[in-house]
């Protein structure tokens, strides 16, 4: 199997954290894959994105025109980038920070979560990176619930493992927001 | 009987192609001196630079390193750094030094590399046939400044053993010259102390060597050495810029203060 | 089996010079590379090493003369714009015959061009960048394994050819995150380094380190010897990936990130019934013309992908078949110029 991602939103909201966390995941799993950032100008504030590619095989190109897969954390990236996702393809969105009413793309699957708002109820509006992870890992099934768990120790700064049980309540609140 | 006067063992036993009149000669023997001296011959490893002086590997009888063109300080860097056990010395001319390598020295010495520069000043390029360098005298014909040196459009000539002595890393900084038979023998005490100073890990050494160039400047020899009496001490003072032999880094933290001006030779007065 | 990390390619290369015994670095901070110096100025002092930021690029690459002139393994990494100030260097260091890696994350251009991935630097890579007729060794990486693999090949070929050796990639695989797997250094029977200053002890001979030959015929006898090198390098250390070529009607030729990208779009080409095949050179210089030469004896087609307006290209027509057809697609580089594998994918069935 080949999963590929591409997710987006402004710096700061984790985006970057997000895709490694994934990324670490199917590294565990003995996945082969591939994780290629992108900064705007700013590093805080200004655009993030990155593209993830998980692959049983070989990743093949790490740079993914239409990618199968979109997560869109704010209007902007949203807006810009809207257009990528591949034909018949899925996107989640942040319901809470992107309105996506007019959008003419009715060959997508079109998940919305209202991921500030899950995070906030969880005590911690930064968090929004989590619930999207959990979420994408839940649709996609590219990487196990429990594999994030475990990537969490390499993907946080040891000092930060103590909110390693609050990112998982995080990401698993953004898996629920999947399973109806 | 007792031999008084011998080749010392740093040099070759050959002919130098330097003009007749040229100071490189005598520049080259006090270093070797000051090699023998040290007893660091067999872990010295020279770094020669472009120019006269790019036969260094011709006349001593040392490992020599050529560098390009201005960065003879950046590769002792590279030298040094990798063998801190070697001693380390480039021999630079006027143009090499302060002009196209200016940004090298400076970093090198203000970094306090563990090396020792001779900087041999004769106000031209040589090898290229007189042309003006930052270090021509303002008047000073040249191939490239026919009417003479202009302060107002060529700027006026660099001193480099007072601009280095303002530098943090810089442990030794003085101007000789070898045109008189006294400041010969300063010359040669100087240099030892700026060898002394490698040798005790002391950090960056520099020995400015006014010299002399009678083909470029178009002189006889005599002329030449009486032009460097003249003129060019007029302007490069001879003496010490710089001398940490009794700044404790533990007592001071800062580098010492530096005194304005040349700090005359301990022994010798210079009045030429 | 030692553990899958996963890192970015500028510290894999960093990594892989620590494994192949670089203790000394000496660069200036430029991006898209910037991760290599940071990484080393944390890890070499650990190791006894020495670690300078230097004043510029072209103090740099002579520190790395200096170093390398005595023995030790060193190297400097920099960007395009960087990259052209070493040149002087890595011309002293070619006619001086001296070892030393030199990696490229290059960036877009001419001038300051960009920071965007760019595969614009290859002439200056390949041909002799600075003055005088001379080539280094060139290494192209594709992913992040290869970082590492590739910059430890380098320091063993430098030593083995007394020759500067350049690893080139761009921010794509610079800055991409994969798996590497950490491999030890390899086995290598490497010459002794005779020719290094290291001080002349009685007895031993001066050593000198140098490019300057005044003598008459000496300058044209020692090019000839740099050559002579150049061919036996030619002969001997081509390495290039082959992908789906033996059935292929149409053979894609595109090196480093670019082929990533090449190889997705093949498989696309496969799925709809195309039989379409990849050539990627690892070795730039030497340049892999025996494979060219080999592959289009059979396939006549080739269709050429860089990230740039045509300059592998070149050494392609040069290295193929006679009769065989060589088509160029190229995306001169700079921001959202990176083609897409869908992209590639529609000049694949143009030129199938």
């Amino acid at each position: 199997m080949r999963y590929d991602l591409f997710m987006a939103g402004f710096g700061g909201q984790g985006v970057l954290l997000a895709g490694n966390l994934l990324s670490y995941g199917a590294l565990i799993e003995e996945k082969n894959v591939s994780f290629l950032p992108a900064y705007g100008v700013e590093k805080r504030g200004g655009a993030a994105m990155c593209t993830v590619v998980i692959a049983n095989g070989e990743v093949g190109s790490p740079v993914i025109g239409r990618p199968s897969f979109c997560v869109y954390l704010n209007q902007t990236s949203f807006e810009r980038y809207g257009a990528k996702v591949k034909d018949g393809g899925i996107a989640i969105i942040n319901s809470s920070l992107v309105d996506d009413s007019g959008w003419q793309r009715s060959d997508l699957e079109v998940i919305r979560i209202p991921m500030n708002r899950i995070a906030m109820d969880l005590g911690d509006a930064r968090m929004v990176n989590m619930v999207a992870a959990g979420a994408y890992a839940a649709r996609s099934g590219a990487v196990a619930l429990e594999s994030l768990e475990q990537a969490l120790k390499s993907v946080l700064p040891e000092r930060n493992h103590r909110f390693i049980p609050a990112n998982m309540l995080a990401i698993r609140a953004g898996a629920a927001a999947i399973t109806p | 009987m007792q031999q008084v006067f011998k080749r010392p063992v740093s040099l070759k036993d050959v002919q130098t192609h330097f003009c007749p009149g040229c100071n490189h000669g005598t520049i080259h023997r006090l270093v070797a001196e000051a090699m023998d001296e040290f007893g660091v011959r067999e872990r010295t490893i020279g770094v020669a630079s472009v120019g006269c002086s790019v036969f260094l590997y011709g006349y001593f009888d040392v490992d020599v390193v050529e560098a390009p063109h201005g960065r003879a300080a950046a590769v002792a860097t590279g030298v040094k750094r990798a063998r801190p056990d070697s001693f380390v010395f480039t021999y630079q001319g006027d143009g090499d030094l302060a002009a196209i390598g200016t940004a090298e020295i400076i970093h090198a010495a203000n970094r306090g590399e563990d090396i020792t520069v001779i900087f041999v000043n004769n106000t031209t390029y040589g090898m290229t046939g007189g042309q003006m360098a930052p270090t021509t005298l303002v008047g000073q014909k040249t191939s490239t400044s026919p009417y003479g040196r202009e302060h107002a459009k060529d700027g006026s000539p660099i001193r480099m053993a007072e601009l280095l002595a303002q530098l943090g890393g810089v442990a030794f900084s003085a101007r000789v010259a070898v045109n008189t038979s006294r400041n010969l023998m300063d010359a040669k005490k100087q240099i030892k102390k700026a060898f002394r100073y490698q040798v005790e890990g002391k950090g960056f050494s520099f020995i400015e060597a006014l010299s002399t160039c009678p083909t470029a400047w178009g002189v006889t020899p005599i002329q030449a050495n009486e032009r460097v009496g003249r003129e060019l001490i007029e302007y490069f003072p001879l003496g010490i810029f710089k001398d940490t032999a009794d700044w404790n880094p533990q007592s001071s933290p800062t580098a010492p203060v530096e005194q304005p001006g040349a700090l005359p030779f301990p022994e010798f007065m210079h009045e030429i | 089996m030692s553990q899958r990390l996963f890192v970015k390619g500028n510290e894999a290369v960093a990594m892989a010079a620590i494994e192949a015994g670089c203790r000394y670095y000496f660069g200036y901070p430029i991006t898209p590379q910037s991760d290599i110096p940071e990484y080393l100025s944390r890890e070499l002092p650990k190791l006894n090493g020495e670690f300078i930021q230097a004043e510029s690029e072209v103090a740099a690459i002579n520190m790395l003369l200096g170093a390398s002139a005595t023995g030790v393994r060193a190297m400097t990494s920099s960007s395009s714009p960087g990259i052209s100030l070493k040149q002087e260097g890595i011309s002293y260091m070619a006619g001086s015959e001296l070892p030393g890696v030199i990696v490229n994350i290059s960036r877009s251009g001419p001038g300051l061009g960009g920071i965007d991935a760019s595969q614009a630097d290859y002439w200056q890579s390949v041909k002799g960048g600075g003055h005088g007729g001379y080539h280094i060794v060139v290494l192209a990486p594709a992913s992040i394994q290869e970082m590492y693999d590739l910059t430890m090949l380098a320091f063993d070929l430098a030593d083995i050819y007394r020759t500067p050796v350049m690893v080139l990639a761009d921010s794509v695989v610079g800055q991409m995150k994969e798996a590497l797997l950490p491999n030890p250094r390899p086995v290598t029977t490497l010459p002794e380094k005779g020719w290094a200053v290291r001080g002349r002890k009685e007895g031993t001979p001066q050593m000198i380190v140098k490019s300057l030959f005044l003598g008459d015929g000496e300058l044209e006898a020692h090019n000839w010897k740099l050559h002579g090198k150049y061919d036996v390098m030619r002969e001997k250390e081509c390495r290039q990936e082959l992908f789906l070529t033996d059935d292929a009607e149409l053979i894609i030729t595109a090196f480093g990130s670019v082929a990533r990208i090449a190889k997705t779009a093949i498989l696309m080409a496969r799925e709809a019934g195309m039989k379409v095949g990849l050539l990627r050179p690892i070795t730039l210089f030497p340049f892999p013309a025996q494979a060219f030469k080999e592959v289009t004896g059979r396939c006549k087609k080739i269709l050429d992908i860089e990230l740039n307006n045509g300059q592998m290209v070149e050494d392609v027509r040069l290295s193929v078949a006679r009769d065989a057809e060589v088509f160029f697609y190229g995306r001169p580089p700079g921001a959202g110029s990176l083609p897409v594998p869908e992209e590639l994918f529609e000049q694949i069935i143009k030129h199938y």
